[in-house]
């Protein structure tokens, strides 16, 4: 099977790191693993490496399938190839697996080899400045010292932009979209109905589900069911699926009746098959934690002042949980510091997952940006 | 460069002359800044710095392509996100005509720049009285819409905007009239098609 701009066949690799992660919270990780992976080729000045950072529910699988039989290809298959708007034939692109994920780095699922078991729920908390420290030393590791761009949208945007406090020199462009300079008490409270559904699911354990032989599916599948209400803007849902009937007329009963509650079980039980419910719990609150500007006397423009990178910002029209108002912000404080920035606000109706479509607008502006960086 | 000058003015008069009236190296706002044209002529021959604002998409994306720094937004909404005299010149070239929002975007302009330029097509000019006194809206080279598909609102004579002016204490530094790049020195309200005007806070 060969796909048209495709990378084609990809595979992970796992960075191990002996060197102890201080983390925010002042937790230590004595020793640590990074699953990544990598398209296109390294150049010899090492110019041209693009970090993608995930949102959510992503991972370092970014582009690309593991098999010929692989159903779905990488979370932002469409963004990046050869040929496409993050072309693969120019860059050197790098996903990698945040901390406390559950995709091959480590985690509370992953085992901690102190003791041979899960780290579990005493896997600590991380943030997103963890992150960026933890991909700071993967560049390390990989010989990179400065990036020719940092790209993430939602949380992903979060990381983009604490890449830019954390280590300015090692950035050249960045990418913040469909993101936000903090979480607004509606997001929060969105997050912790999501972390109550998990926690009071009598089968999580106090996180320690794995040493119970049990999975907290029911308490994960409502929190990914809620997540999915608020990514999508109202008129996508009305318009993918109205008051539509599954079987054509009511039952009168608590089954599936609206293709509405089909969608999103369907959605909750895949997602709870597949991802770990303590990483849930800690990606959730890296985005509430999430504030540069906290340190700065809550002045962002104080927290970006040190911000060397060419940016650019993009909002979706119909995104209400990363509103373009919140990017807007992100916007003001760069031009508080005459910051080269550029700013789109895209007309889409697909909500906050609009930043994962190929919308025809919002792809031409990344090929044409991505087309003048220089490697 | 020289050619490129050359090209930008006989298409746009109005752009040479702006360029006559922002200093070397000044940080500029551009309101409406389509393509990024102005701007990137702006930084080519006097090494400016600054901001193109541009609503519609494909203009956005082309000015991106110009390597202009390009806020998506809505002028009607003014400029906030912009500091109080943050810019040595704002630019609203041939766009006034077109706001709902006209007296708050002229202060807005005001506010966060030391110097406005404000450009507009002179709804004084002969060729338009001409127009109307045969009864009809006029329709021309700098006027091309008709009535009923026109963006412009808030058409003005040279008048019009001198008393603007006078009512909202601002400046007038220096005002130009051009007709098809000519300098229009003998009763301009009547001769003149084009109008300039560079602005501050009186």
């Amino acid at each position: 099977m060969s796909e048209t701009n495709s990378v084609g066949l990809v595979s992970a690799q796992v960075a191990h790191f002996h060197t102890p992660l201080t983390l925010k919270s002042g937790a230590v990780l004595p020793q640590y693993h990074l699953a990544y992976e990598t398209y296109g080729t390294l150049n010899g000045s090492r110019s041209n490496a693009v970090l993608v950072c995930h949102a959510l529910s992503g991972n370092h699988h970014v582009a690309g399938r593991y098999s010929p039989q692989d159903k779905h290809p990488g979370w932002w298959d469409n963004l990046i190839g050869p040929g496409k708007p993050l072309d693969t034939n120019k860059f050197f692109v790098i996903g990698v697996n945040n901390l406390g994920g559950c995709h091959g780095s480590s985690g509370p699922s992953s085992v901690n080899p102190l003791t041979d078991r899960p780290y579990s729920a005493s896997f600590p908390i991380v943030t997103v400045e963890d992150w960026v420290e933890s991909q700071a030393r993967l560049l390390d590791y990989l010989g990179i010292s400065q990036l020719a761009a940092v790209i993430g949208g939602s949380l992903g945007g979060m990381q983009a932009l604490q890449w830019n406090i954390a280590y300015p020199t090692r950035v050249r462009h960045a990418f913040v979209i469909a993101s936000a300079p903090n979480l607004t008490a509606q997001n929060i409270a969105f997050n912790e109905v999501a972390r109550q559904a998990i926690i009071t699911d009598p089968e999580f354990f106090d996180g320690d589900y794995y040493n119970h032989g049990t999975l907290p599916r029911r308490g994960l599948r409502i929190a990914r069911m809620l997540g999915h209400i608020t990514y999508l803007s109202d008129d996508a849902m009305g318009e993918k699926f109205g008051r539509k009937l599954r079987h054509g007329a009511v039952r009168y009963g608590f089954d599936v009746e609206f293709e509405m509650e089909s969608y999103l079980r369907y959605q909750g039980d895949k997602f709870a098959g597949e991802f770990d419910a303590n990483t849930y719990l800690r990606m959730t609150r890296a985005l509430d934690y999430f504030d540069p500007a906290a340190a700065f006397g809550g002045s962002l423009s104080a927290a970006l002042k040190t911000a060397i990178a060419k940016f650019v910002v993009i909002s979706f029209t119909s995104d209400w949980r990363f509103s373009p108002a919140r990017s807007r912000e992100i916007v003001q404080a760069l031009l508080d510091n005459a910051h080269p920035v550029k700013y789109a606000e895209v007309t889409a109706e697909h909500g906050h997952d609009a930043f994962l479509m190929p919308d025809p607008h919002y792809h031409a502006i990344m090929r044409a940006y991505l087309a003048q960086v220089k490697v | 460069m020289i050619e490129n000058i050359v090209n930008i003015t006989s298409e746009r008069p109005d752009f040479a002359l702006i360029t006559n009236w922002v200093r070397r190296n000044a940080k500029v706002l551009d309101l409406g800044c389509g393509d990024g044209t102005l701007l990137t002529h702006l930084r080519d021959v006097l090494h400016t710095t600054g901001y193109g604002i541009e609503k519609d998409d494909n203009n956005w994306l082309a000015a991106l392509k110009n390597g202009v720094d390009v806020i998506q937004m809505n002028l009607e909404e003014g400029l906030s996100g912009f500091q109080n005299q943050s810019f040595e010149t704002v630019i609203l070239s041939q766009t006034l005509q077109a706001m709902h929002n006209t007296e708050t975007i002229v202060q807005e302009m005001l506010r966060v720049g030391r110097e406005a330029i404000v450009t507009f097509p002179n709804f004084g000019y002969w060729r338009n009285r001409i127009q109307i006194s045969r009864g009809n809206m006029p329709v021309s080279k700098s006027l091309p819409y008709q009535w009923f598909d026109t963006p412009n609102v808030h058409l003005c004579t040279i008048h019009d905007f001198d008393l603007f002016c006078k009512q909202h204490n601002i400046e007038v530094m220096e005002r130009k009239v051009i007709t098809e790049g000519q300098d229009i020195h003998f009763m301009p309200n009547l001769m003149g098609n084009l109008a300039m005007y560079r602005l501050r806070n009186a």
